[in-house]
């Protein structure tokens, strides 16, 4: 037996032998501690003439047991265990610095239904008090009082363009293919598969050229602002701009709002062609559609209030993918966690805020007769 | 195993980044037991020595030796189980933010050990006791002071009782209270369990408290402009650019 523990009148002897690594015989542990908290123990004495070779797993032991003696104000004589030893025992038992952590009352359900509302409120004051720092930059912008370095707007235009142009062409061109093939089931049974056209060039221009643009950009585009700024917040970044005096609106905000701006009408009409496209390939090849015919009846499908109703969309949903990717990355915490959680909040708020807002357009549209 | 005798060799090391050499054909020893300093002036190469030393980066040339075995030339397998032996404290204390102290601790001790998540609860608790965080298991690392966080990173170097620990700048940003408690507790982890200890460190303080051997790696010739105890070096000079750094420049 590696550990024993022989009790003589108020002197308790704990036996170390053999080796000790990696010792976690749980059961013959706490039967040591249990005799050593006998009441009538005053001494504990370590012995371990016999000890080979040992880790951590026996200073664990001589530790709990250090510990148990002191609040229990037993004596323990160490003297006849190797100096090392000893050593490490009397390390771990002087702390230098007790911890204070405030205890968390829990809270009632009205407390947490107060809290959330508090919470929201102040979420909804915060984005209001962003929106608002971000418009009033883009009017120092026009008074050309803004600090926008102009390579930081090339670069985020440069990222959220050309770039863009492949992930854009491809999902757009499979929507469009989707689009034509749930068309033409329908379409069919009535032999009107022709209208496949009609409907791939009316739905991509109208909303779904946009809202596919959006969903991308978000997922690619906001995710990198969110992630960028956040970043700066943990090196610090951010708060050498504030010391400095520099708007972080103008120097980080701006560049990439106006990039976006710009850039997604512009991924939107691609969106629009390569969806149409898409449409084409399912009705002349396995529609049997002959492509004259396609085309005539996607061009009489085309009109200029869809296409520029799809635009504005487009030019919106920029808008809300920046804007939110910037929100989150200038309110990331100080850890690489808060980065990961301030770049799915940016990807997940812009696309619900994209499917809002699109709704709201919808019903003002329709009030409008667009 | 003896001490004195050298666990670590480098042998002939080429340091570089690409075509960027920063230290070239440098050989040293480290024994086992010792506390062996790596110092010099900031860009002089002593990070990407450590790097070197631990894994991180291969070396351009040369080789480094731990326990007799090639840790240059060795597989990646081979290398992890000889990393194993070894802990490292980064700069930063390098800990995960999203676990407590007591989980960044426990994470070796479940990864390479059989243990009971009773014992290596105790083992945590021993650790963190042992670097003076007695009652810290359930804190975050956003919530201690930057000198608990490398205490807490050295808890977890420790976690696997290793037989060489590397520290990489330990007194870097620390107050002078913090850098002493943390270069006493070098030495008590030295002399209570008899690790080998390597520190790479510029600060004048913590070479002269707690350097056993070392060497000084020179930017400008890219290789050991000196060798030694660093009180032995400051009271014979090797060459003027060991006695500048030892006295801040003012001799």
């Amino acid at each position: 037996m590696n550990l024993d523990c022989i009790v003589s009148d108020d002197m308790a002897e704990v036996v170390l032998s053999g080796d000790f690594i990696g010792y976690d015989d749980e059961g013959l542990k706490n039967a040591v501690y249990r005799r050593l908290s006998e009441a009538k123990i005053r001494k504990i004495k370590f012995s371990g003439a016999l000890l080979r070779k040992w880790d951590s797993s026996l200073v664990v032991i001589l530790y709990r047991i250090a510990q148990d003696a002191g609040v229990r104000k037993q004596e323990l004589v160490y003297d006849r265990i190797p100096d090392n030893l000893q050593k490490l025992v009397r390390l771990a038992l002087s702390v230098d610095r007790q911890p204070e952590k405030g205890v968390v009352r829990p809270r009632s359900f009205l407390e947490n239904v107060g809290a959330w509302g508090i919470e929201i409120w102040r979420g909804i004051k915060k984005g209001l008090d962003f929106i608002g720092h971000t418009m009033s930059s883009v009017m120092r912008l026009l008074t050309s009082s803004a600090v926008m370095r102009r390579v930081d707007f090339l670069f985020a235009l440069e990222d959220s363009s050309y770039k863009a142009v492949g992930i854009v062409s491809l999902v757009s061109f499979m929507v469009g293919l989707i689009l034509a093939f749930v068309g033409a089931i329908q379409l069919k049974t009535f032999g009107a598969q022709i209208y496949v056209a009609s409907l791939v060039a009316i739905g991509m221009t109208r909303i779904m050229g946009a809202i596919m643009v959006g969903i991308i950009m978000a997922g690619r585009t906001g995710a990198s602002y969110a992630a960028a700024i956040g970043t700066m917040q943990v090196n610090e970044e951010l708060d050498a701009l504030q010391t400095m005096g520099i708007s972080r609106f103008d120097f980080l905000v701006l560049p990439r709002i106006i990039a976006l701006t710009i850039t997604m009408p512009f991924l939107t009409m691609l969106a629009d062609g390569m969806g149409i496209a898409g449409g084409a390939f399912v009705g002349i090849t396995l529609l049997g559609i002959s492509p004259e015919e396609y085309w005539k009846y996607s061009y009489d499908a085309l009109d200029m209030t869809n296409f520029l109703v799809g635009i504005f969309h487009g030019f919106v949903y920029g808008w809300i993918i920046a804007v939110c990717g910037c929100y989150y990355g200038i309110n990331a915490g100080r850890n690489a966690d808060s980065v990961g959680l301030a770049t799915t909040k940016a990807v997940v708020t812009g696309i619900v805020w994209m499917i809002v807002v699109t709704g709201i357009l919808t019903m003002i549209f329709e009030v409008l007769g667009i | 195993m003896k001490q004195n005798e050298a666990q670590i060799k480098v042998k002939n090391l080429t340091v570089a980044y690409g075509d960027y050499v920063l230290l070239k054909n440098i050989s040293f020893e480290v024994c086992r037991g010792d506390i062996f300093i790596i110092m010099g002036a900031s860009g002089g190469g002593k990070s990407s020595l450590l790097r070197v030393l631990t894994g991180l980066m291969p070396a351009a040339s040369g080789e480094v030796f731990i326990d007799g075995i090639n840790f240059s030339s060795a597989t990646p397998e081979e290398q992890k189980k000889i990393m194993r032996r070894c802990g490292i404290l980064y700069q930063s204390g390098a800990l995960f933010s999203s676990m407590t102290l007591a989980d960044n601790i426990a994470l070796p001790l479940q990864q390479y050990t059989n243990y009971s998540p009773a014992l290596i609860k105790e083992l945590v608790s021993l650790k963190l006791a042992l670097v003076g965080l007695r009652g810290f298991e359930d804190f975050y690392p956003a919530e201690i002071s930057g000198g608990m966080k490398k205490r807490a990173g050295l808890a977890r170097a420790l976690a696997l009782d290793p037989e060489i620990v590397y520290f990489d700048e330990p007194s870097a940003g620390l107050d002078p209270i913090s850098s002493k408690l943390l270069d006493d507790l070098i030495i008590d982890i030295n002399q209570s369990l008899g690790t080998t200890i390597v520190v790479v460190t510029h600060e004048l303080n913590s070479i002269f408290a707690i350097g056993g051997n070392s060497v000084f790696l020179d930017a400008n010739t890219k290789s050991i402009a000196g060798c030694g105890n660093p009180k032995d070096l400051l009271k014979n000079p090797p060459n003027e650019t060991v006695l500048k750094f030892l006295t801040r420049g003012e001799k």
